[in-house]
């Protein structure tokens, strides 16, 4: 978006001016001031103009939405694109049909997609908030699969009193599983090993009533 | 594909007009080299390849019908 130049005899009139031009409220607009204005004496030695430039403020959303509007068009998909703010982070939904390739094998493809977009907007935005990009669900139904294993692996840990050993999962995928069971009462979590082959350990809590931890050797990994 | 990469990369260097995107190979494979300012060269690669890697998941997408590999290179 480009910025539009504005002069006045202050600041605040150089500003309405754009203001009134763009038809947008000062909250919407980014403002660069250029040069203070000067009033000189008596308004007539040493009167200098304020200088300013100001343009529509656009949301990371809005930047991440575009881009991958225009990345899924010009891989020829069919898709709908829409972007949604929460707390933490910026969703960015595609939604359309035979949309598989765009998640590939485990969601590598999204997740390339993903990391590219977040390059592309951090550049240009203080928003700190990371952009998620989700096909179809695919992330959602991930994260319910990953909390089911959690649960089942805990139960699992619990019964056989020792560690349990999952695969390796990517940072956001063993994120999920610490999350789902940071409140478990009869079990812990922590992650071993070097990325690639990163994966989450669940400890049985010793004296909860079930199996005592041996602690030995961890399981075989599950999954 | 072409289009796409250009469409990448141009949304992730600071000198876009510099972007240029050649095409070459032949029936099984389709070669696209980058090439870009010298002070993006660094952007488009990314630290251990891992920009240059991301693009190339993309494009092999999107290119997943062609039955014909594909191959993106920087040019250095």
């Amino acid at each position: 978006m480009s910025w539009l130049e504005k002069r006045g005899r202050t600041v605040d009139e150089a500003v309405a001016a754009a203001l009134e031009e763009l038809a947008l409220p000062e909250d919407a607009v980014e403002i660069e001031v250029l040069a203070e204005g000067q009033k000189g004496l008596l308004g007539r030695w040493g009167v200098r103009e304020a200088h300013v430039r100001v343009r529509p403020r656009r949301r990371k959303v809005e930047a991440a939405v575009a881009f991958v509007r225009d990345v899924t068009r010009t891989m020829g998909l069919d898709a709908q694109v829409e972007g949604r703010e929460v707390a933490d982070g910026i969703w960015v939904e595609i939604r359309g049909r035979d949309l598989g390739r765009l998640i590939g094998r485990r969601g590598r493809t999204l997740d390339a997609l993903q990391y590219l977009v977040n390059l592309v907007v951090a550049r240009r935005h203080e928003d700190r908030r990371p952009v998620i990009v989700d096909v179809e669900g695919y992330r959602r139904r991930r994260r319910d699969a990953l909390e089911d294993l959690a649960v089942r692996m805990a139960l699992r840990a619990r019964r056989l009193g020792r560690a349990v050993s999952l695969g390796p999962m990517a940072a956001a995928e063993r994120r999920v599983i610490h999350l789902a069971l940071q409140d478990h009462p009869e079990v812990s979590t922590h992650s071993e090993g070097e990325e690639p082959l990163r994966r989450v350990i669940i400890t049985p809590r010793p004296g909860n009533g079930a199996a005592v931890a041996e602690r030995r050797r961890h399981d075989s990994p599950i999954r | 594909m072409k289009e796409l990469v250009e469409l990448l990369a141009r949304n992730l260097v600071e000198h876009p007009d510099q972007v240029r995107v050649t095409e070459s190979g032949d029936d099984h494979l389709l070669v696209l080299e980058i090439q870009v300012a010298p002070d993006d060269v660094g952007k488009i690669i990314g630290r251990q390849g891992r920009v240059v890697n991301a693009i190339r998941t993309v494009v092999r997408a999107a290119a997943g019908r062609q039955g014909r590999r594909v191959n993106v290179e920087v040019q250095s």
